[in-house]
C-alpha cells in the first residue's frame, strides 16, 4: 500500500465485501429495531401499529427477565471457568510424551465436532435419563438412588453439556500456546531451584495468558447465544430455571406469537452483549498488545 | 569452591552413545572452554553437569561430593543459556531475583545482591524495563545478572554469544574474561568458535564425537596439536594439512604448517605455486596459494600489505622448526 494510486484501488476492490457486510447486518438489525416499536402478534395479523416503548417496558419488568439474565451470567461463566481450568489440566497433560498420542489428541478434540443438538440429545437420554442413562445405572449399581439431572439441578446440567463442548476448544488452543513455550525458559527455572508447581505458577501460566484471553474471547461470544442444547434438554423449565436471553426472546416472538416484545428482548440482548464485548476489548486488549 | 570431576561418564540416547566414557577434572577457579564441531556432543556434556539430563553411568563429582543424582537447583550451578531464557512476562529486577526468590532469600539481601550485579552488568537504568524491549547484548547481560546472583560454584554458559553481531561478540568476550578474572569462581564455557576458545580459556577441552581429542592450554593445542583433527581445528585461519610425497620427505603420512609459519617469495623457494584469493585485512594479508602437487590450496599470511595479486607466481618456504608430522593414525610424531 505505498502509493495513493494502491490505496485507492485497495479501497475499491474490497467495497463489495463490505457493503455486503454491511446490508447484512443492517437489514435484521434495522427491522428488529423497527418491529420492537411495533404492537405485533402474529396470531393478529395485520393490526400492528405503533407502540413507543410498551415492548421494553414489558420485556424489562418480566420477572423471567432477570432469572434469565442471571442464568446467562451462570451459564456463561460456569462453562468459561470448567472450560479454562480443565483446558489447561488437559493441555498440561496431553504436552507429556505417552503411547499413542496422535489418536488421544484426535479423540480429545471430537466433541467439537459433534453438532450441539445432537450432543445435548445424547447427554438427555443415555446419559442423564433418570431411567435409562448411564448415570443412573452407575448409581443404582452402587445402591444410590438415581439423580434426575435435567429437573434436579438443570443449569447446572446445561453447564456440564455446553462446558464438554468446548472443553476441547480450550484444550487445543492452549495446548498450541503450551507448545510454543521455549523449553529453554522452564529449565531455566528449574535451574533457578523452581519445583515444578512454581515453574507452572511464574513461567507457563503467564505464557498462557494471552491464549486464555483469546479463548474467554471467543467463548464468551458464543455461550451467550447458546439456545440448542436448552431448546433439546429442558426448554427452559423448571419454571425458568434453565432460560437465557436467548431463549426468552424465542419463547416471547416464537411461543407466545409477540414478535414486538421478542424483537425488544433482542434489542436489550445487542445492548448487553455490546456491554460485554467492550470491557472483554479493553482487557484482551491489553493483553494482547503487551 | 567449585572442583568438578567427571568419571567415566556415559551417556545414551536409545541405541545411540553420544558421550562414550569420559573423564575429566576441573579444577576450581578455572575457565574451561569445551569446543568442536557441531553435534560434538559439547552441550549434551555441559547439560549433564548441570543435571538437565540424566547420565547413562558413571559419576559426576562437584566439590568431591557424589552429584550424580542431584537435581538441578542443588548442584548450586547457574546456567546462561544460548537463548538467554529470560522469562518474557518479568521485568529485569523480577528476572534477576527469581532465582533468589524461590531460594527464599530475605527481601533486603536480594535487593542488596540486584543493586550489586546491575552496576557490575551496567543494568541499573534497565532493572524496571521488559526482556522484549532490550538489545541482545542488555538480554546476555541479564542473564549473566541473573547466574551471579545465586553466588553458584560453577558457572555455565551454553553458547552465549552465538546470537549477538560479531562487535558485540568481542565485546562480551572480553566483559565474561573480565568477570571471571574479577570472580574467580570456576566457569564452563560452551562454542563452537574457536577463536572464543583460545581468548578465553584456562583450558581447552576439544571434542569430537563425544571424545576428548585433547585438554590443554590454548597455546598448548596451537603449538603442540595432538593431532590432525585439533592440528586444523585450532587456529583461524586453518592449519595447512599435505599429505602424500611431499610428507613422506618429512617422514610423516601428514605434515602440517601454520600460515604463518610460510614463507613467501617472488624469487626462490620450496614450493612454486600460483596466487588464488587474496584476503587483504589491513594488519595481515592472506593468500590462498595452488602450488602443483600439493592437492588443496595453502593459506600464507603475509605481514602488513603486499603487492601481490592474483595469477602471480611466487615460491613458498616452510619453517621447518614449526613443521608438525603426523602419522598415519593421525597422531602427532614427537
Amino acid at each position: 500500500m505505498a502509493t495513493k494510486h494502491a490505496r485507492v484501488a485497495a479501497r475499491f476492490m474490497i467495497s463489495p465485501a463490505v457493503l455486503l457486510l454491511l446490508g447484512w447486518m443492517i437489514v435484521p438489525l434495522s427491522m428488529t429495531l423497527y418491529f420492537s416499536f411495533l404492537r405485533y402478534n402474529l396470531l393478529m395479523p395485520g393490526m400492528e401499529e405503533f407502540t413507543g416503548l410498551t415492548n421494553y417496558r414489558f420485556f424489562l419488568t418480566d420477572p423471567a427477565f432477570f432469572a434469565a439474565l442471571t442464568n446467562t451470567i451462570l451459564l456463561v461463566g460456569g462453562v468459561l471457568l470448567v472450560t479454562v481450568v480443565g483446558g489447561i489440566l488437559l493441555a498440561l497433560l496431553l504436552d507429556q510424551p505417552f503411547f499413542g498420542q496422535g489418536i488421544v489428541r484426535i479423540l480429545v478434540i471430537a466433541p467439537f465436532f459433534v453438532m450441539p443438538t445432537v450432543s445435548a440429545l445424547v447427554w438427555k437420554n443415555m446419559f442423564m435419563n433418570p431411567v435409562n442413562g448411564l448415570f443412573a445405572h452407575a448409581a443404582k449399581a452402587l445402591g444410590l438412588q438415581p439423580f434426575d439431572f435435567l429437573s434436579a439441578a438443570p443449569l447446572t446440567s446445561i453447564i456440564g453439556i455446553v462446558s464438554w463442548q468446548w472443553l476441547p476448544f480450550a484444550t487445543l488452543i492452549l495446548l498450541t500456546a503450551l507448545q510454543s513455550l521455549d523449553q529453554e525458559q522452564l529449565e531455566a527455572a528449574e535451574m533457578d531451584g523452581a519445583p515444578w508447581i512454581k515453574r507452572f505458577w511464574f513461567i507457563m501460566l503467564p505464557h498462557l495468558a494471552r491464549a486464555i484471553t483469546v479463548v474467554i474471547l471467543i467463548q464468551t461470544i458464543f455461550l451467550l447465544s447458546v439456545f440448542a442444547e436448552i431448546l433439546v434438554t429442558t426448554n427452559g423449565g423448571p419454571g425458568t430455571a434453565s432460560t437465557n436471553l436467548t431463549y426468552l426472546i424465542y419463547m416471547q416472538s416464537l411461543l407466545q406469537f409477540d414478535v414486538g416484545g421478542g424483537s425488544a428482548g433482542g434489542v436489550v440482548a445487542i445492548i448487553l452483549a455490546n456491554i460485554v464485548a467492550i470491557f472483554l476489548m479493553r482487557m484482551i486488549g491489553k493483553n494482547l498488545d503487551a | 569452591m567449585g572442583r568438578i570431576t567427571l568419571d567415566k561418564v556415559r551417556k545414551t540416547f536409545g541405541d545411540v552413545e553420544v558421550i562414550p566414557p569420559l573423564d575429566l577434572t576441573i579444577e576450581d577457579g578455572e575457565f574451561v572452554v569445551f569446543v568442536g564441531p557441531s553435534g560434538c556432543g559439547k552441550s549434551t556434556l555441559l547439560r549433564l553437569i548441570a543435571g538437565l539430563e540424566d547420565v547413562t553411568s558413571g559419576q559426576i563429582r562437584i566439590d568431591r561430593q557424589d552429584a550424580t543424582d542431584l537435581p538441578p537447583a542443588k548442584r548450586g550451578l547457574a546456567m546462561v543459556f544460548q537463548s538467554y531464557a529470560l522469562y518474557p512476562h518479568m521485568s529485569v529486577r523480577k528476572n534477576i531475583a527469581f532465582p533468589m526468590k524461590m531460594a527464599g532469600l530475605p527481601q533486603d539481601e536480594q535487593d542488596r545482591r540486584i543493586e550489586a550485579a546491575a552496576k557490575a552488568l551496567n543494568l541499573t537504568d534497565y532493572l524496571d524495563r521488559k526482556p522484549g524491549q532490550l538489545s541482545g547484548g542488555q538480554r546476555q547481560r541479564v542473564a549473566i545478572g541473573r547466574a551471579i546472583v545465586r553466588e553458584p560454584a560453577a558457572f555455565l554458559f551454553d553458547e552465549p554469544l552465538s546470537n549477538l553481531d560479531a562487535a558485540l561478540r568481542v565485546g562480551m568476550r572480553l566483559e565474561i574474561s573480565e568477570l571471571h578474572k574479577r570472580l574467580a569462581t570456576t566457569m564452563i564455557y560452551v562454542t563452537h568458535d574457536q577463536v572464543e576458545a583460545m581468548t578465553m580459556a584456562d583450558k581447552i577441552v576439544v571434542l569430537r564425537a563425544g571424545h576428548i581429542e585433547q585438554v590443554g592450554s590454548p597455546l598448548e593445542l596451537y603449538n603442540r596439536p595432538r593431532n590432525v583433527f585439533v592440528a586444523g581445528f585450532i587456529g583461524s585461519p586453518k592449519m595447512n594439512l599435505i599429505s602424500g610425497a611431499e610428507a613422506e620427505k618429512h617422514g610423516a603420512v601428514t605434515i602440517g604448517i601454520r600460515p604463518e609459519h610460510l614463507g613467501i617469495s617472488t624469487e626462490s623457494g620450496l614450493w612454486k605455486g600460483v596466487i588464488g584469493v587474496s584476503e587483504h585485512l589491513g594488519s595481515d594479508t592472506f593468500f590462498h596459494v595452488t602450488v602443483e602437487g600439493l592437492g588443496e590450496p595453502l593459506t600464507v599470511r603475509a605481514s602488513g600489505e603486499v603487492s601481490l595479486k592474483y595469477g602471480d607466481i611466487v615460491w613458498l618456504t616452510p619453517n621447518e622448526v614449526n613443521l608438525h608430522r603426523f602419522n598415519a593414525e593421525g597422531l602427532r610424531i614427537a
